[in-house]
Formats: structure tokens, sequence, C-alpha cells
């Protein structure tokens, strides 16, 4: 595929992201004898979305946002709060009610100079916008032959939150995957969330940035600095020689609570957050699935046509030599999600689907030929 | 309108007049549109006569004949000198008190007012009492129809119980009318299994066959082209109800709700739509929602 990597983009450098913990940082004070501990800052994810976005539009002045009650209101999940007191009503735009227009009005202006983020309120809504997303977004560098690029970034709260009810909890990575020409990242921690959106805000590509209903409070370090994470790397959550566990968003946070349990029950699965779901790094992918010879993918999009779909196809394709088991992949249920509390969590993967899972995968011992 | 003097130009007899009469149009109307906008009224001098050719003299088109005019105005729009704004029906006046001359073609008997206000009253009551329940965390969402009680109840009581509802979220003034109970609300909300809806959706998201409404759908406008629908299906029966769609101004911004209109106005379907204008959409005042007099024509 003939995308341009942000890294070329980014004047930070580029790395891998530690998705553990960040090391508290010892400050060396000269003359002192003592190494005094400073601790950065912890913020919540919005905040961390906010500073990026923040500081991406006071670097470049052609970077915009529009969308619903972004402006005065903050945004939805307050990811603009504020901002428009110091850009502007027209650099943070609210936008009318209409997906469909103001996604196509974001791509006419990224087509001619600006670099708008869309936000949708709602992932759900952008259905709305699924024309524009696709037929235009997605097509116009390639039908251009070049000449236009459209450097959005489309943005906004997605997944299955606590009883928001079918139309408020879609999971929109499966529908938009098929789209030739647009980039797909999944945030799910305040560095990757703040390092990523720079990224996407910086890249010429079409970015769709899945940030997650219930992970906006949740609380971490941003990196330094500048710092910018590549869009097309999948993180390394845990080393492990089991079991490769592929995750994103939400559901990397299920993985690590069965992972805790699996620890005790004498298992060493290793985790990788995809962070990228459109292309998939297969270089990491790979790499992970010739060590531990078993591929597990958790996810929350249904399990018809979802990202764990097309991974399971691919690994099934590329890596099937390596394979000791069959791709098991834990995903949604092809329902609506109900609104019920129990009909909810009934339809979404539990930790406990994951332990059963990985048991079942490890107990099965490879016969050496 | 500009659209209809282009498309009558667009179907002249040759080309050039076409051509030429196009052009006349568009770079008049860039001219005008790029210009200072301080000075809006000097911009709008009519270049030409402004009266209609020989009414004989007409263009046969779909829809009906277009007659011809040599002069070059743009009508309606912010730049022509501006034409009063559609005014607001009343009957009371700020104090409530009953305007001597208004037009009131069906009148009220006493106990029907009271009805009427019963359930206003009723529907108020409910709404502190959920909205608050909402708050404390008994489930996780809900919406109020605050100084709006009036709208949904009055429009409820003008329909016939059978006529189809197709609402947005804010009308359960009208399914209160039509005799949904407090039990009924509250299991809605609950979403538990004694609700018709199943606890499948979300709070306010009230659905009843029996009572004639349609289950409430989350994204806006979408119910618009549903009522289109459901009204064109009537009219195919030959039925003698129609449908009722309810949105708000905000709402009225969507696609779907323009396509709504246009395919009830183009098939002749018996649909009534009804805008809840409360000036706000979440936090965007209407102003920046729309450009003009409002939701009405």
């Amino acid at each position: 595929m003939a995308l341009h990597t942000s890294i070329a983009r980014c004047n930070a450098r580029v790395g891998r992201a530690s998705a553990a913990r960040v090391a508290v940082k010892p400050q060396y004070v000269r003359g002192a004898a003592q190494v005094v501990a400073a601790k950065k800052k912890e913020v919540m994810m919005w905040e961390a979305l906010r500073e990026a976005t923040d500081e991406e539009m006071e670097r470049d002045p052609t970077v915009c946002v529009m969308g619903e009650d972004v402006g005065h209101y903050g945004g939805s999940y307050k990811v603009t709060y504020d901002l428009y007191k110091k850009y502007g009503d027209m650099r943070v735009l609210d936008t009318p009610i209409c997906e469909n227009g103001f996604m196509g009005m974001g791509i006419g202006a990224a087509m001619t100079g600006l670099r708008p983020i869309v936000e949708g309120m709602n992932m759900g809504f952008l259905l709305l916008a699924f024309n524009q997303i696709s037929n235009n977004c997605g097509m116009l560098h390639y039908t251009s032959g070049g000449q236009f690029k459209v450097p959005v970034v489309i943005r906004g709260p997605g997944g299955v939150g606590r009883q928001l009810g079918a139309e408020h909890s879609q999971r929109l990575e499966s529908y938009f995957q098929s789209i030739p020409g647009v980039q797909l990242v999944a945030v799910s921690t305040v560095a990757n969330a703040k390092a990523l959106l720079k990224s996407a805000i910086r890249s010429d590509n079409p970015i769709i940035f899945f940030e997650h209903v219930l992970l906006y409070n949740i609380k971490g370090e941003t990196h330094d600095g500048d710092y910018c994470q590549s869009l097309e790397r999948a993180e390394m959550v845990r080393e492990g020689t089991d079991v490769s566990i592929f995750t994103y968003s939400r559901m990397r946070y299920v993985v690590m609570q069965a992972v805790a349990e699996l620890e005790k029950k004498g298992y060493n699965p290793e985790v990788i957050d995809l962070i990228s779901l459109k292309p998939f790094d297969m270089e990491t992918i790979s790499k992970s699935i010739k060590k531990t010879r078993k591929a597990l993918i958790v996810e929350e999009c249904m399990k018809t046509g979802g990202i764990g779909a097309s991974l399971s196809a691919v690994i099934n394709e590329s890596l099937f030599d390596e394979l000791d088991h069959q791709v098991l992949r834990l995903s949604s249920q092809d329902v609506p999600t109900a609104y019920a509390y129990e009909l909810e969590a009934a339809t979404i993967v539990q930790p406990s689907q994951v332990v059963d899972a990985v048991e079942k995968m490890c107990s099965k011992v490879a016969v050496a030929v | 309108m500009l659209r209809s003097m282009l498309s009558a130009h667009l179907r002249c007899s040759s080309p050039a007049q076409l051509a030429f009469g196009s052009l006349q149009v568009v770079k008049q109307l860039q001219r005008q549109l790029s210009s200072a906008s301080t000075a809006p009224a000097a911009a709008t001098a009519a270049l030409g006569e402004t009266n209609i050719q020989d009414p004989a003299d007409t263009l046969e088109f779909p829809g009906g004949r277009v007659p011809f005019t040599n002069g070059l105005n743009f009508l309606g729009g912010p730049l022509t000198p501006s034409s009063p704004r559609i005014p607001c029906y009343r009957t009371l006046d700020g104090t409530g008190r009953h305007i001597p001359d208004a037009a009131v073609p069906h009148d009220l008997q006493q106990p029907e007012a009271v009805s009427l206000y019963k359930a206003m009253a009723k529907l108020q009551v409910m709404d502190t009492i959920c909205y608050d329940a909402q708050r404390q965390g008994r489930f996780s969402f809900f919406m109020t129809c605050a100084g709006e009680e009036a709208t949904v109840v009055g429009s409820a009581a003008g329909l016939d119980p059978r006529d189809v509802v197709f609402s947005q979220y804010r009308e359960h003034g009208v399914l209160l009318w039509r005799g949904f109970s407090f039990d009924d609300f509250a299991n809605q909300l609950y979403g538990n299994s004694l609700e018709p809806g199943k606890g499948r959706q979300m709070p306010i998201h009230y659905g009843s066959k029996e009572l004639h409404y349609q289950t409430v759908s989350s994204p806006l406008a979408t119910q618009l082209p549903h009522a289109a629908g459901a009204a064109y299906a009537m009219k195919l029966d030959g039925a003698d109800t129609v449908t009722a769609a309810y949105f708000g101004e905000g709402a009225s911004s969507e696609g779907d709700f323009h396509a709504a209109l246009n395919f009830a106005a183009t098939l002749g379907a018996p649909c009534l739509f009804i805008c809840r204008n409360n000036g706000y959409a979440i936090s965007t005042p209407a102003n920046e929602q729309y450009a003009g007099d409002g939701i009405a024509c």
C-alpha cells in the first residue's frame, strides 16, 4: 500500500510507545547529593486529546475543528473545551446538525488547504456521513491522480458504553475498514491518545480516529514535548510466550484483566494492542505469532465482518505454517446492543471469555514431528 | 427564486440563449455576493424592466407554465429588501388572556380544555420526577419537554388516535395523551421485561404499536422519511388517517428533513411535519443552525 507514513512528517522522535506504566523519571539536581524523582502530571484522556488538538492548532494555522457543539459547549466529551476562546468561533466551528453536510464541508476544506478535525458527537452518527467518507474522503486522492489530498482527521467517541442503547454503541471500524484510501487508528491509553492524535493531524492521509466512550476519564501521563507516535505501528502491551492476543481500544483493558487471572494460573500470554486497524502492523503481528504459534483476537466489534475477521484471514493466509492452533476470535454478538444491563453485558466480550479461550488454546500441546 | 430562473433558462430554445442568460445571472450574483455586505440595498438595483412579458407567451414545463421576464432580479434571500418575517400565530396574550379577534376555528369546550390541562400538568410532574431520578443514576438517560407541554399535548389532541406518530424524543406528551400510563413510562425507562421494547432501547425511546407511536430511533431526523413513507402507504391504502412527524429545529438541518419534505410533496402524501423550535440544539442557538425565519413555510 502506497500510503505515506506519518514518520516523515513528525519532527520528533518516533518509536514504539511502551504501554506499560511510564517509569518515574529521576531528575538530577546539580550539586545535590541525592536523586530527586520528578513525577509528571497525570491527565485524563480527554485532556490529553485536548492538549494534542491545542498544540497542533497553535503550531499550524491551517488546523481547525468542526462538529456539533464543539465550540461553546466544548464537545460532548470536552475534548475541545474552551478552545474556541483561544482560536475563535470559525476555527472551532459549531456546525448545524448535518453529519453528511459537515463531513463534506471538511473534505472540501481539506482539499483546498485546511487540515480539519471533524468530530462526530458519537461515532454512530457518522453513518450519516458514510457517503462522504467512502465516496469522497477515501477516494479523491486516488481519483484525482494524486492532485488533491484530503488531510482530515475524523474522530469521535465510539464503542459500547454503559447502557447507551444500540444507536449510541456502534463500532464503525468494521464498516469503515473496507473503504480504500482511509487509515484507521484506535487509541487506548492517555499516552498513545495524545501522541497518535498529533500524528494524525500532521498526516496528509484521511485518518479515522477511534476513541472509546468509556476511556475518556482514564488517567495517565503523556509523553514529553512534541512526541508523535507512528500511526502504523502496534504497541507491545505485555511480552509473553504462550499465545499472542491481539486487541485494541477498550478491549485492551478487558484482556489485561483476564491476563491478571491467567498469570495466576501459570500462563504467559503476549498482548499486542493493534493501534493501526488499517493497515495492520504485520511486522509486529508476524513476529509475535512466529514466537507463540497461537493467535487470539479480542475485539468489541461484531463477529461478522469485524476487524478480527480481516485479521484472522490475513493471519491464516500469511502465517498458516506458523500456527499450532486455529485463530480464535472473541467478538461482540451479531445483535444490536441492548439497553438493559444484563443484555448489554451478554453481547460484548467479558474477561472470563478471554481466560477460557487462552486455556483452550494452550491446553492443546503440539506434537513434535 | 434563482433556481427557478436558472432552470427556466436551461429550457430555452437555443444553446446560445441558455449560455448568455446563465452568464448574466451568474455574473450578477457573483458581483452581489462578493461586494461589501455593508450596502446590500445599493447592490440590488434591478437591471432592466421587471414586468412580465406577454402572459400568453409561456414556457411549457412539467409542473406548469413558466412566464418570461426580461428583467434580471433575484427574488428573496439576504440581498433583496427584506420581506416581513413569517409571524407567529397566537390566541392568548402574554398574560394568558384571550385575544378578542383571534381566529379559533375549532372551539374548545371546558371539559376538553380541562383534560388538556390535566395532561400537561401530569406531563410536567412526570418530567420533574424522572429528571431527578436520572440525575440520581436510576437510569441512564432522560429528556424533559419543559416549556413544550402545550405543543405536544395540543397537537396530539388534534390528531385522530389512529394517526401514526413518528417522534424524535421529546414528545412523550403525545403518548401520555393517548393513554400510556406512568407505569408504562417507568417500565420503558428501566428497560425491564414489562415494556413493549423488552429492555432493548435506551430510555425515552418509547414505542407502542397499540397507540400508533413508532419506536424512537436516536439519530436525528431519520424518522422523517419514515413518516413520508408511511403516509405514502396510507395513500395507497385509501386510508383516512395521516402521519404526524415531530422534530426539533436542530434536526431540520439534517439531509433527511429536506428529503422527507420533498418526498411528501411530490408524492402528495398525507404527512404532517411538526417542528418544535425551542431556539437551541444542545448549545447551538437557532441563528447558528439556520439562516431564515424559522422552520416554517
